[in-house]
């Protein structure tokens, strides 16, 4: 019982157990963070609105987002993927959601800001939908932990809308 | 001559009830383990309950050696999620994160298109020919919860195949040899 295998096998079994269980309690103390985080979006421009040559509208606008995701941050944060999307109903979809632009904030240093942005992803619809067509701007943000469980949620903006004829 | 006394000597001391014994606690540690991976597909709803990452796409958020936890539910799939989906003819899994979403008004079902963190443009290059979107039956499941480093382990055994025999001869040679 006093083998050198024996030693060498109790010793990591015990590691890698002590190490499992401060994995799983360094994700439960997640939960007891207390976060606001708050978001203002507003579109400054919309710099295009035509329909595509294979007939699907698309626009191009330019956005103000001011954010502050400080509170999101916890010690066992490894970073927090952020991510705008303009959500809207369409007749045949009862459900749209294009992501416009997204960023991912490595440090709660840079978690306050605001920018100005044109979309990173086009916004293309699968139809010709949007002309007036009310939209929400949701802001949703993504922590990732050094480890353990992932929590996602968002702040929805609505009364935004497009205008009525092409540009 | 006198060796081959001793050799059949000690083949006659290896006792038939002890070498049972021995292939019986294998058998039961290979079995249970079996258990709780069929348990855990049952649990998560998921076909493959853990993956590991593969490729740097998800960085800095996921490295390459760190393993996913998966769950699949009937929620619809919404922008922002990270999933894991496998693309008609391909036997590897990707995990992305869902940018776009369009689901239809009556029968649920959905497009989705997915991005790599870490990449520059969407995965429309990794869909298969002519394939503009996902749907609900190519994905596997959501990314939930992550482990960082542990894959590395599987990493090395399926891109050097020898460390895994080796591994496996240590193991049964350990078997073979321990006297309890």
């Amino acid at each position: 019982m006093h083998s050198f295998g024996y030693r060498a096998n109790a010793l990591l079994t015990f590691a890698v157990t002590a190490l499992a269980f401060v994995c799983a309690i360094s994700s439960f103390s997640d939960k007891f963070s207390n976060q606001n985080p708050s978001v203002e979006i507003q579109i400054l421009n919309i710099n295009r609105f035509k329909k595509q040559s294979h007939g699907n509208d698309e626009v191009s606008l330019t956005l103000d987002i001011n954010a502050d995701l400080q509170s999101l941050f916890t010690w066992n944060t490894k970073q927090v993927f952020v991510f705008v999307a303009a959500e809207y109903e369409t007749p045949k979809n009862s459900l749209n959601q294009v992501s416009l632009w997204d960023a991912i904030i490595p440090a709660k240093e840079h978690a306050k800001f605001r920018i100005q942005v044109s979309n990173k992803y086009r916004f293309i619809d699968q139809g010709q939908n949007l002309r007036g067509k009310e939209f929400n701007l949701t802001l949703h943000w993504h922590v990732m932990p050094k480890t353990g469980k992932m929590f996602a949620d968002k702040i929805v903006t609505s009364g935004y809308s497009l205008p009525d004829a092409y540009r | 001559m006198g060796w081959i006394g001793e050799t059949v000597d000690s083949i006659k001391s290896i006792q038939i009830r002890q070498l049972f014994t021995q292939a019986i606690s294998l058998g039961m540690i290979v079995t249970s383990a079996l258990i709780i991976w069929k348990a855990l597909m049952c649990v998560t709803g998921s076909e493959s309950p853990v993956v590991v990452v593969l490729s740097g796409s998800m960085e800095p958020g996921f490295k390459r050696g760190d393993i996913l936890f998966l769950h699949m539910s009937k929620d619809p799939i919404r922008a922002g999620e990270i999933v894991v989906f496998n693309v008609d003819g391909r036997d590897i899994p990707i995990v992305h994160r869902v940018i776009k979403v369009h689901e239809r008004e009556n029968t649920g079902d959905v497009d989705v298109l997915t991005k790599g963190d870490n990449n520059y443009g969407d995965d429309r290059l990794l869909y298969a020919e002519g394939q503009l979107w996902l749907h609900r039956h190519h994905i596997m499941g959501r990314a939930v919860g992550f482990l960082p480093y542990v894959g590395w382990v599987t990493i090395i055994m399926t891109e050097k195949p020898i460390i895994k025999y080796i591994l496996i001869g240590a193991l049964g040679l350990l078997v073979i040899t321990s006297k309890d």
